[in-house]
C-alpha cells in the first residue's frame, strides 16, 4: 500500500519544517481554529512528529465548545416540554449545561432525535404535526447556510411548527478577537477548510492586511495539514504574512456565495457570547425579523422558573480555548472532568480540546514506544 | 467543525440529488449549489452539497495520493 | 382491535394454554426441533465430557432485519463467537424469546428460521427455551437471550495473561462491516448489496486456528466497541503494549465511505463475525493460513504485535508514520457533524 511512500513524503515535508522553523530562530505557535483539523492531527499522530520548538495550539473551533451551558440550559428547557421534538446533531448530546445534558434529559422521556443534516428536521415536522419540532442550530459558517436553507425549506412548506433554537458563530471575528487578546501568543493560523469554502479566502485576508500574521487554508488528510505547516514556517522564517491556499480543490476566493446570500437572508450577524471567551461584537448569528416565526426563543420564550442557575466551576476551558493554557493545566482534566463524566465541553465534543487530548494519550505524547 | 466529504452527483431531481462516495449513496440538497450537474464532485456537508470540487485540483490530490500509494513524484520543490 | 392469532402475536401466546403450545408446535418446533428439545422437558438433559465453557448474551438490534441478517441470526452467532473466543467447541444453547404484542408471526418464523440455519452451522442445538409475550410498547419487537455451552479444547490456555512481548496480532477480515451495514439505514445512507453484516459463526474458524496454533494466547471477537475496545481489554488485563498499523487494517471502502461521512472511526465499528488472535510470532504464520482457510477468514491478516513497552496501552501507527494512542471507545455512536 505504499507506506513507504507515503511516509517518505511525510518525512520530506517534516525535514523542511525543522530546516524551515531552526531558520526562523524562535519557537512558533501555530493555531488551528476548526475541530475537525484537531481530531486529525490527534488522529494522524502528528503532533509528536513535529520538530520542538514548533508547537500546535487549538483554538476555539468546535461549536460545542464554544456553546455557553445558558444555551444548553435552553435546549434542555424546551425539550422538557411535552409538546416539543428536539433534533440535533449527535455532538450536542452529551454537552452539558449548568445541572443537566441533552442526554440525561432524554433518559428522562424527553424527544430527542439525532440526525444528519438540519434538513431532516422537517421530515420530522411533517410526521409529527402536533409537535413542536426545534432544531438546535449550532456551527459556524460552514453549516449556518444548511440551517438557513431549511427555514426557507420550511417557510415554503409551510409547515407552521418548524423552529430553531440558534446559536450559529463565526470565525473571523473570534480570530480577531484572539489575536487582539495579549495573552494569546499564535504566530499564524492553520485555517478552516470547509468554512473557507463558504466564506472564501478573503475573510481571511485581515490577517495579512490587519495584523502581519500568515495564514494557510487547509484540508483534513495529514498531507494536507503537514504541507499547511510547511507554508506557515515558511512565511514565519522569512518574515511573511500572507493568507495561502493549500485547498484550492474546494476553496475559492470568493467562497460560496450562494450559501452566503441565504445565510444572509435568514441571519443578521449580533454580538454573542462565547464560552469562556465572552462577548464579542458581531461573532455570532440571530434570525431576522422576517424568519422570527421559527425563532423559538421569540415565538416561545422560556420562563425564568424553567432555566437552572448559573453554576461556577473550576473548569478552565475558557483558557484552553484561547490556547493561553493546555488541557493537561486545568485540575481538573483527567480527575474530576473525564470524557464519560465531563465537567466542560471541551471534553464533551469528540472534536474538544480536552476530549482529543484525553483520548489519544492524556495529555503526553510520549507512549514509550519508539 | 465541519465535515464534509466529497462526492459524485449520481443524479438530479429538482433541488435534491443523489450522490455517492465510494459506493455508498445519499440523497443531499443542491439548493446551496444550483450548478451542481450530474458527473460533477461536490463537497457534501450536513446533507447539502457546498461546492463543485474542482477537477484539476482534485487530480493533483489524486496525484498525491498516487505518489503516496507508488506512483511517480509530483512534489519536487520542498527540498532545503 | 383484536389480532389475527395466526398472524400476530397476542398476550394469548405468551399465557402458557393452548395458543401458547400452538405457537411452540407450529413456529418453533418446526424450526428449532432436536431429540433433546423434543422432549420439552423443564430442562435439557445433556452429555458433556471435560472441562467446559458458559455463556450468555442478551440481543437486542434496530433494525430487526438488515443487510444479511437479523437478530435471530446474531443471537445464535454471538453465543457461538463468545465461547469460541474461549477455546471452546461450542455444543448446546439455550434461547429465551420476549416477544412484543402485535410482533408478525411471519418475521417470528423468519427469525427461528435463521436461527436453526446458524445452528447447524455452528454444529450446536439449541436445547431449552423459552417464549415470552410482553404487551404493545414493552419491547422493541422482540428480544432474544442466549445462553450457551461448549467443551474446552485440550491444552489450549485462553487468557490475556497468557500474552506476551513479541507476540502477532492476527485479524480474520474486513473491519466494521456489521456496525456500517446496521447504522448507515439509521441515517439515510444506502449501501450497495454485497455489504452486509459479517455475522458469521467462527468455531470452526478458531478450531482450526487453535490446531494451528495451540500456543495462541488469547480469542477474542470485537463486537462492541470495535477492535479499540478488545485490544484496550486485553491489553489492561495482559499489562504489555499492542501496535497496530494503519495500512494493515483491511477496511472495505464502502465502510470507510460511511465513517468519514458520519465521522465514525472505524476502529470503534462493531463486528459480528471476527475474530482477533494473539499469537506467539513463530505460530503466526500458521495460524493466519488456518484462517485464511476458513470461508469466514478470506481476509486475516497481521496487523500489528505486542511490545514490553507502553504497558496496558494501545497504539497505531498512522499511514504517514505518526503514532497515536487508540483509546477504549465512550459509548454510543453517534454521527458528528461539526
Amino acid at each position: 500500500m505504499g507506506r513507504e511512500q507515503q511516509r517518505e513524503l511525510a518525512r520530506k515535508l517534516l525535514d523542511s519544517i525543522t530546516a524551515l522553523a531552526k531558520k526562523a530562530g524562535r519557537p512558533l505557535r501555530f493555531m488551528e481554529v476548526c475541530g475537525t483539523h484537531t481530531v486529525a492531527i490527534f488522529r494522524a499522530g502528528l503532533r509528536q512528529m513535529l520538530p520542538p520548538g514548533l508547537e500546535l495550539v487549538s483554538g476555539p473551533g468546535c461549536p460545542v465548545c464554544v456553546t455557553p451551558d445558558s444555551y444548553m440550559d435552553k435546549a434542555i428547557a424546551y425539550a422538557k416540554r411535552e409538546d416539543v421534538i428536539i433534533t440535533t446533531f449527535g455532538d450536542m448530546l452529551k454537552v452539558p449545561g449548568s445541572r443537566s445534558s441533552l442526554g440525561a434529559a432524554r433518559t428522562e422521556g424527553a424527544d430527542i432525535r439525532i440526525v444528519y443534516s438540519p434538513l431532516d428536521s422537517l421530515q420530522v415536522a411533517r410526521e409529527n404535526p402536533d409537535k413542536k419540532v426545534i432544531f438546535l442550530a449550532v456551527g459556524f459558517e460552514t453549516t449556518a447556510p444548511t440551517a438557513a436553507a431549511t427555514v426557507l425549506a420550511g417557510k415554503q412548506a409551510a409547515l407552521g411548527n418548524l423552529y430553531m433554537l440558534s446559536a450559529q458563530k463565526l470565525v473571523p471575528p473570534v480570530m480577531r478577537a484572539l489575536i487582539s487578546d495579549p495573552e494569546v501568543k499564535v504566530d499564524g493560523f492553520i485555517l478552516p477548510g470547509h468554512v473557507a469554502v463558504v466564506t472564501g479566502t478573503e475573510a481571511f485576508r485581515f490577517l495579512e492586511t490587519d495584523c502581519h500574521l500568515p495564514g494557510v487554508v487547509t484540508g483534513f488528510e495529514p498531507l494536507q495539514i503537514l504541507r499547511s505547516l510547511y507554508r506557515l514556517t515558511a512565511q514565519a522564517a522569512a518574515g511573511e504574512a500572507r493568507v495561502e491556499n493549500e485547498y484550492g480543490s474546494v476553496v475559492r476566493p470568493e467562497g460560496n456565495p450562494k450559501s452566503r446570500q441565504v445565510t444572509e437572508e435568514v441571519y443578521e450577524a449580533v454580538s454573542v457570547e462565547w464560552r469562556g471567551l465572552g462577548e464579542i461584537p458581531a461573532s455570532g448569528l440571530r434570525m431576522r425579523d422576517a424568519y422570527a416565526e421559527f425563532d423559538i426563543e421569540r415565538v416561545l420564550p422560556l420562563k425564568a422558573e424553567e432555566l437552572p442557575p448559573p453554576k461556577k466551576t473550576a473548569c478552565r476551558c475558557g483558557e484552553v480555548l484561547r490556547g493561553v493554557v493546555t488541557p493537561r493545566d486545568c485540575p481538573l482534566f483527567g480527575t474530576a472532568c473525564v470524557p464519560t463524566h465531563a465537567v466542560g465541553p471541551c471534553m464533551v465534543s469528540v472534536e474538544g480540546v480536552c476530549a482529543a487530548w484525553h483520548k489519544y494519550g492524556k495529555g503526553t505524547f510520549s507512549y514509550g514506544i519508539k | 467543525m465541519c465535515l464534509a466529504v466529497p462526492a459524485r452527483v449520481l443524479a438530479i431531481d429538482g433541488a435534491m440529488g443523489t450522490v455517492e462516495l465510494a459506493g455508498v449513496t445519499r440523497d443531499v440538497s443542491l439548493m446551496l449549489l444550483p450548478e451542481a450537474r450530474v458527473g460533477d464532485h461536490v463537497l457534501v456537508h450536513a446533507g447539502f452539497a457546498m461546492q463543485i470540487v474542482d477537477e484539476q485540483e482534485f487530480e493533483e490530490t489524486r496525484a498525491l495520493l498516487a505518489e503516496m500509494q507508488g506512483g511517480p513524484r509530483t512534489v519536487t520543490e520542498l527540498g532545503g | 382491535m383484536a389480532l389475527n392469532e395466526s398472524e400476530y402475536i397476542t398476550l394469548a401466546h405468551g399465557a402458557g394454554g393452548k395458543i401458547s403450545r400452538e405457537l411452540m408446535d407450529k413456529v418453533i418446533l418446526p424450526e428449532f426441533g432436536n431429540p433433546i428439545l423434543n422432549e420439552l422437558h423443564d430442562g435439557a438433559r445433556l452429555e458433556l465430557s471435560g472441562r467446559l465453557a458458559f455463556t450468555t448474551d442478551s440481543y437486542t438490534v434496530q433494525p430487526l432485519f438488515f443487510s444479511g441478517g437479523n437478530i435471530g441470526k446474531l443471537a445464535v452467532c454471538g453465543t457461538v463467537n463468545d465461547l469460541a473466543m474461549t477455546g471452546a467447541v461450542p455444543r448446546y444453547l439455550s434461547a429465551g424469546i420476549i416477544i412484543e404484542e402485535g410482533f408478525p408471526i411471519k418475521d417470528l418464523r423468519t427469525i427461528a428460521h435463521t436461527m436453526r440455519e446458524m445452528a447447524e452451522a455452528a454444529g450446536v442445538a439449541i436445547v431449552t427455551g423459552d417464549t415470552k409475550v410482553v404487551g404493545r410498547g414493552k419491547a422493541d419487537g422482540i428480544f432474544i437471550n442466549t445462553a450457551g455451552i461448549g467443551e474446552l479444547i485440550e491444552g489450549v490456555s485462553i487468557s490475556p495473561k497468557e500474552v506476551r512481548p513479541g507476540m502477532k496480532v492476527l485479524l480474520s477480515g474486513y473491519l466494521g462491516d456489521h456496525a456500517a451495514t446496521v447504522l448507515a439505514g439509521r441515517h439515510g445512507l444506502q449501501l450497495p448489496d454485497y455489504i452486509k453484516t459479517d455475522c458469521a459463526p467462527l468455531a470452526q474458524l478458531t478450531q482450526a486456528l487453535l490446531k494451528a496454533a495451540p500456543h495462541t494466547a488469547v480469542l477474542r471477537d470485537p463486537t462492541r466497541g470495535g477492535l479499540a475496545a478488545v485490544l484496550n481489554e486485553i491489553a489492561e488485563a495482559s499489562g504489555v503494549g499492542v501496535i497496530i498499523e494503519e495500512e494493515r487494517l483491511p477496511v472495505r471502502p464502502e465502510v470507510q465511505g460511511v465513517c468519514d461521512i458520519l465521522g465514525f472511526d472505524v476502529l470503534e465499528l462493531a463486528n459480528e463475525g471476527k475474530c482477533v488472535a494473539f499469537v506467539p510470532e513463530e505460530e503466526a504464520p500458521a495460524a493466519l493460513k488456518a484462517m485464511q482457510q476458513s470461508p469466514y477468514g478470506k481476509a486475516a491478516c497481521i496487523i500489528g504485535e505486542t511490545t514490553g513497552q507502553a504497558a496496558g496501552q494501545v497504539a497505531l501507527r498512522t499511514a504517514i508514520g505518526g503514532l497515536r494512542v487508540v483509546d477504549m471507545p465512550l459509548g454510543n455512536l453517534v454521527p458528528r457533524i461539526c
